[in-house]
């Protein structure tokens, strides 16, 4: 062999070492390490709720939570074949009397079985989603009007800094009072509990968004703001074309803020509210005080984190898609 | 060039004052200068002397607080088309592609006079202009320095303005590509003849590319100091004016104004002056 060749040999084969070591690292950055920490905090778990005595029993361990969370799935596939018999027995009966007389007007009712654990996470989903984009929707002109002028911003910033830090709960009792009185009529398209849930949503959801979209706005650089005078854009033009572009980093910042306050807001919301939610699921299992309660609320409260990740995850998705910068690193 | 000619853009008297919190700052005083059509015009001063505050009154995006400008008899007090300004620092719209940010431009001000298929080759025509026509469909982000530069002065150019307004076109280029950019300027100015005012800090490219040098006094209350009439003839060519007595005689008179009669920073001058002695007495 010749020595070049050799060398080449040598190059390549320590091309494959970094090349190995590398993806080893990542390994053990993306799927080892999160792992261990996964198994620790387990085996911690598991050890402590042993020593936890309360008057629901012991608190429950890992393998306890894992059993109920298959007992939620197999009664909600349960309640779904129970309702799906109902509508068949319905069906049946209906036409049966359709064929003694025909001219018999069948009568369809809606099931009324209990709502199974993935209804209350399909309401709770739903629910903050209409607050949060009932909130969107205000914060988002608002704080584009705050950030383009002063005085807007002068005359709206001190309700910002007073209603902020203002908890759900406090606004709770307003809202459903309010609720109450303006929302009356003979066939309501939403209930009661919901609206209040999804306007206490709202109110703790337009903050992080609004201030957010102000200083994005507020910080546009004067260059731009130059091209559009001398462009003379009409005010709308001046917002669309400029304004929304350049502050879409700062309006999701806020908007992603606003989501995940947002979701914990709702549960607390739900449970005063009796929305029919994850966070009435946690308040009823725990007014239940049976044996498997606990667990089922532990079901409940890795639901809600799961849930308030990929939240998170498809708020950043949609910037992704609408931002125009696809190399900024986005976290 | 008779006096005529001289009335399309007139400064008259213009001064501005800045409100700063140790009260007003005067940056300009009394500048005169009037501007005839198809001039190209350079501002030379040095750094915070006034020149871009100039460009902006004419531009329309500062108000000067004395004095007015007037173009073709109007006044200017607000920004517009008409007189479209290539920023320092491009100012290119970074979500659009080159063709979208002269498109923008083509779009607001021939709204009502030219049809889609029109536009769409102006915009093509004045990226051609600059020869960028093979970087049309990418981003401020992905091109360089010079093709930026180059796309802002198609959007400035495809407003078809009155007055051509350009601060420190080049000014953040290599030398290459400054030359380059340069010679497009002057083709494209000999192709089109706009009044174009241009702030430039080299005074290589004021020589180069102007009919008139400005040569600004140091602020506060700058104003014109002297106006150089350049009349080598057109077309210029950089590597025959290289050696051209005429053409070092119009670079002396800017540097000797620069560097003489404007010095710019005191205490390095006497530094160099007492250097200067010292360095004799030891010869
Ligand atoms: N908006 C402003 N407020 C207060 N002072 C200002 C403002 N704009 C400019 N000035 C002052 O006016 C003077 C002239 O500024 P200008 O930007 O016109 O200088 P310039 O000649 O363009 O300088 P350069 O060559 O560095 O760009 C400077 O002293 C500057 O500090
Ligand atoms: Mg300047």
């Amino acid at each position: 062999m010749s020595k070049e060749a050799t060398m080449a040999k040598v190059t390549a084969l320590d091309f494959k070492k970094t090349l190995s070591s590398d993806f080893a690292k990542q390994i053990l950055t993306a799927v080892l390490l999160p792992f261990i920490g996964l198994i620790v905090f387990l085996l911690l778990w598991a050890s402590t709720a042993k020593n936890i005595d309360t008057s629901l029993g012991e608190f429950p361990g890992p393998a306890q939570v894992y059993s109920q969370a298959g007992t939620l799935i197999t009664e909600h596939f349960a309640e779904r074949e129970k309702a799906e018999a109902f509508y068949e027995r319905q069906r049946e009966r209906n036409e049966a009397r359709m064929k003694v007389d025909p001219t018999y007007q069948p009568k369809i009712r809606d099931y009324t079985g209990k709502a199974t654990f993935f209804d209350q996470i399909w309401t709770s989903l739903y629910t903050v989603m209409v607050g949060f984009i009932i909130a969107s929707v205000i914060a988002v002109p608002i704080g584009i009007a705050c950030g383009l002028s002063q005085k807007t911003y002068s005359a709206i910033n001190p309700l910002i800094q007073i209603f902020k830090p203002v908890s759900p709960l406090a606004w709770l009792p307003l809202v459903t009072m309010v609720v109450s009185a303006v929302y009356v009529t003979d066939d309501p398209m939403f209930s009661k509990s919901f609206l209040t849930s999804a306007l206490t949503v709202t109110l703790c959801c337009l903050w992080p968004t609004l201030i957010n979209t102000a200083v994005g706005v507020s910080n546009i650089s004067q260059d731009l703001v130059n091209v559009s005078r001398v462009l003379r854009l009409s005010k709308l033009a001046h917002v669309f074309k400029i304004v929304m572009p350049s502050s879409i980093p700062m309006i999701f910042t806020g908007l992603r803020l606003s989501l995940g306050i947002g979701w914990m807001v709702l549960i607390a919301a739900e449970m005063l509210a009796q929305n029919p939610g994850l966070g009435k699921f946690v308040w009823d299992e725990f007014q239940n005080g049976s044996s498997d309660s606990l667990a089922r609320i532990m079901v409940a409260v890795l639901v809600i984190g799961v849930i308030g990740f990929m939240l998170d995850r498809l708020m950043l998705m949609i910037q992704r898609f609408v931002s125009w910068d696809k190399n900024a690193v986005l976290r | 060039m008779n006096e005529l000619d001289k009335k399309h853009l007139e400064l008259t008297r213009v001064g501005i004052e800045f409100p700063t919190p140790k009260g007003p700052f005067c940056a300009l005083k009394d500048v005169d200068l009037k501007i005839a059509k198809g001039e190209f015009v350079s501002l030379i001063g040095h750094s915070g002397c006034g020149k871009s505050t100039v460009l902006n009154i004419v531009a329309g995006l500062y108000q000067a607080t004395s004095g007015g400008v007037l173009l073709d008899n109007k006044e200017v007090n607000e920004p517009g088309p008409e007189r479209a300004v290539v920023f320092q620092n491009h100012s290119l719209l970074p979500w659009l592609t080159a063709y979208e940010n002269v498109e923008l431009a083509v779009k607001q001000v021939f709204a009502k006079k030219m049809n889609k298929q029109e536009m769409k080759e102006w915009v093509n025509h004045n990226l051609e202009l600059v020869h960028m026509t093979h970087a049309a469909h990418k981003r401020p982000d992905e091109i360089s320095g010079g093709m930026k530069q180059r796309v802002g002065i198609a959007r400035a150019l495809a407003m078809q303005p009155k007055v051509l307004l350009m601060d420190e076109p080049f000014g953040a280029l290599d030398a290459l590509t400054r030359a380059h950019l340069q010679d497009s300027l002057m083709e494209i100015h000999a192709e089109l003849g706009n009044t174009v005012i241009m702030i430039t800090h080299d005074v290589d490219e004021a020589v180069l590319l102007s009919d008139r040098i400005v040569m600004m006094t140091n602020g506060p209350s700058a104003t014109v100091g002297e106006i150089l009439d350049v009349t080598l003839p057109r077309p210029r060519e950089r590597l025959a004016l290289a050696d051209n007595p005429e053409y070092n005689h119009y670079r002396h008179e800017v540097l000797t104004f620069l560097y003489e009669k404007q010095r710019k920073v005191e205490n390095v001058s006497t530094k160099k002056a007492s250097g200067s002695k010292k360095g004799k007495e030891v010869a």
